[in-house]
């Protein structure tokens, strides 16, 4: 692992108050409280399964936050990639083909990402936020405002199947984290984008090629919109073209009650994983007590707002 | 930039070179895009279209004229969609409640206001970057309206109130005089007036501001505060055009209001930019929108052209920082 002569960044020492592990206890406890089902070994398995797509899209974001970056197109592009995979599976059959067209997609819109913070400086919310409406209207382009229906059976299997009883989304969602913490504390890329939201100066002294390494960044978050597509597409057993519109909300706030800075360029992967499952029980927790989904967003909105708070004394402080 | 210098020297308050340049870029841009849709199009250079296009253009310069106070400072408001949706609920149940469309009207600019103000207090003095504490604030918006509409609509409202969104005052549609009070308010405001003028120098240098004695956060306060009073504005004049309240009323309108500011000149980065500027911008846009429905182009490809747009507009800014 260890072979450059780069310092490799160890895992973070833990915060001094880990807000997102308390949060995470007391919502459990609250809803086991509440609801008779919440503690069923069924529901828990489903709180995990449920996360996968979110873990999916929040571990890239926490890279892009890291780089005091943003991205809200992820939501629109997973919905885009959804629907050019179910297209393509459906007129081939091929799955392979069909993860590889939304893979695609996703990074396209991650290059152009890219592209337009790093080279063009453009603000990383308002250029995502017009990616945004271009994956949108995209979306409703080439479904023309339909569903894709007709998904064949074996696309389901990858959200329903299971391996020795362990569901496969869960499994993905295993390495995809195992993945990511190795890429983030491990290799020299993930040092760079340490260094790209706390000292962008000191990779450029270093004659790192950051702009680069910032496209990279968001073209991975793309890569990994188009593999949340895949399993996307195979729960909802269809293409549609509002499937994932305000995900990307989640998966902000997934990130941001993990304690990953917007202003600091210090993330947390783990927290961010506990992050992910805060939402993950939120909405499992408020669905079983039969709570509209619509307070619920306003929940997380409330949540974020709170997490962001704490962030901004805990940056106060430093 | 050199707006902070204006301030205390008492130079000019704009300067004009650059300032009538700029203005003059867009005027013409807008001419060209006229004159481009007049040969395109038959149904263009008609009375009733110009009217349409410019009574559109209102409803997007009620938002975006906000949204210029906001981004002077350097901050974003991400919720004014969301505002509207929320405004424009409340005032339909309160005109449905009390028959009174005074009430109403002032229940859907109170909820407006409120909302902004929540957003400057977040912004102002909990230190949250403005376009994520908005950005949060975007959904809970959603929450509460979706929640409180649950699905249904609010329709049919008195005659009276109607004429606000639909009404003609000597043949010119009564939304586009509000404009025309709006823009010269909001002109004098910015240009004219301390407050206005401290708002430039806060996007300017924010620390100059603060160190020149300028109360910024009360100032920032009071520019989110003027953003959310805006949303409610334009929630109530939506209201009386569409005569029914759905949940999902402004939600398209956010990233539009943005690409109005920028078209019209303001910088992200806060201290340039006008409200005149933000007025060209918004029919600019708009008649891009109405010149694409002329042309039967598919309404599905709007966002993704209004997406271009912003990110063209910001990108401009951009460029020409860069040579000078």
């Amino acid at each position: 692992m260890s072979d450059q002569a780069l310092p490799t960044r160890s895992a973070p020492r833990l915060p001094s108050i880990p807000g997102v592990a308390i949060m995470l206890v007391a919502l459990s406890m609250g809803f086991a409280l509440a609801s008779p089902g919440f503690l069923s070994a069924g529901n828990l398995s489903n709180i995990l399964v449920q996360s996968v797509i979110l873990l999916l899209l929040a571990l890239p974001m926490t890279l892009i936050i890291m780089t005091e970056g943003l991205d809200l197109s992820m939501g629109a592009v997973l919905t885009l990639a959804s629907l050019v995979l179910a297209i393509i599976v459906v007129s081939t059959k091929s799955l392979l083909l069909g993860l590889g067209g939304a893979v695609a997609v996703g990074v396209a819109f991650g290059l152009v990402n890219g592209w337009l913070v790093s080279t063009l400086a453009i603000p990383p919310f308002v250029a995502t936020l017009g990616t945004l409406g271009a994956a949108q209207g995209l979306a409703l382009i080439v479904s023309d405002g339909q569903s894709v229906v007709g998904i064949p059976r074996f696309v389901r299997q990858v959200y329903s199947g299971d391996v020795m009883g362990i569901p496969t989304p869960v499994l993905i969602g295993a390495g995809f984290y195992a993945l990511f913490h190795v890429l983030l504390y491990h290799t020299r890329f993930g040092t760079y984008v340490c260094a790209l939201g706390g000292n962008r100066d000191a990779l450029t002294l270093a004659g790192v090629k950051w702009r680069r390494l910032l496209i990279s960044v968001y073209a991975l978050g793309g890569a990994m919109a188009g593999v949340a597509a895949l399993l996307m597409t195979a729960r909802m057993n269809a293409g549609h073209p509002t499937a994932a519109i305000g995900m990307e909300f989640d998966a902000i706030a997934a990130v941001a009650l993990g304690g990953t800075s917007f202003e600091r360029g210090n993330g947390w992967i783990f927290g961010t994983l506990m992050g992910v499952l805060t939402v993950g029980i939120l909405r499992n927790g408020l669905n079983l007590m039969a709570v509209p989904s619509s307070v619920q967003v306003a929940c997380i909105g409330g949540l974020v707002i709170f997490a962001l708070f704490l962030d901004s004394i805990r940056g106060a402080k430093s | 930039m050199s707006m902070a210098s204006d301030v205390s020297t008492g130079a000019p308050r704009f300067h004009l070179s650059k300032d009538v340049q700029q203005v003059l870029y867009r005027l013409l841009a807008t001419g060209l895009i006229c004159l481009a849709l007049s040969i395109a199009t038959d149904a263009f250079f008609t009375a009733n279209n110009i009217l349409n296009v410019l009574r559109q253009a209102s409803l997007l310069f009620f938002l975006a004229s906000g949204l210029t106070l906001v981004i002077l400072t350097g901050g974003l408001d991400l919720s004014v969609g969301a505002n509207i949706g929320l405004s424009a609920c409340f005032a339909a149940t309160v005109i449905k409640a009390t028959g009174s469309p005074a009430l109403g009207t002032l229940a859907g600019l109170a909820t407006g206001l409120v909302v902004g103000i929540c957003n400057g207090l977040m912004v102002a003095k909990l230190r949250i970057p403005s376009f994520i504490a908005t950005y949060g604030m975007l959904w809970v918006l959603h929450g509460i309206t979706y929640y409180y509409m649950a699905g249904e609509s609010i329709h049919g409202f008195p005659p009276g109130f109607r004429q606000i969104g639909s009404g003609y005052f000597l043949g010119i549609p009564i939304p586009v005089y509000l404009m025309v009070i709006f823009l010269l308010a909001g002109t004098f405001f910015a240009q004219r007036t301390v407050w206005g003028q401290q708002i430039y120098a806060i996007g300017a240098n924010p620390v100059a501001a603060r160190l020149t004695g300028i109360p910024v956060n009360r100032r920032l306060i009071l520019v989110y505060a003027f953003s959310g009073a805006m949303a409610g504005v334009a929630s109530i004049v939506f209201l009386a055009r569409l005569n029914s309240a759905e949940g999902d009323i402004g939600e398209a309108m956010t990233l539009p209001a943005i690409a109005a500011v920028l078209i019209g000149g303001a910088s992200l980065f806060g201290g340039v930019g006008s409200v005149f500027g933000t007025f060209i911008g918004a029919l600019i846009l708009t008649l891009v929108l109405n010149g694409m429905n002329l042309l039967a182009i598919n309404a599905n490809w709007q966002p993704l052209v209004t997406g271009f747009i912003v990110v063209f507009a910001v990108w401009l800014d951009m460029y020409g920082r860069k040579k000078t």
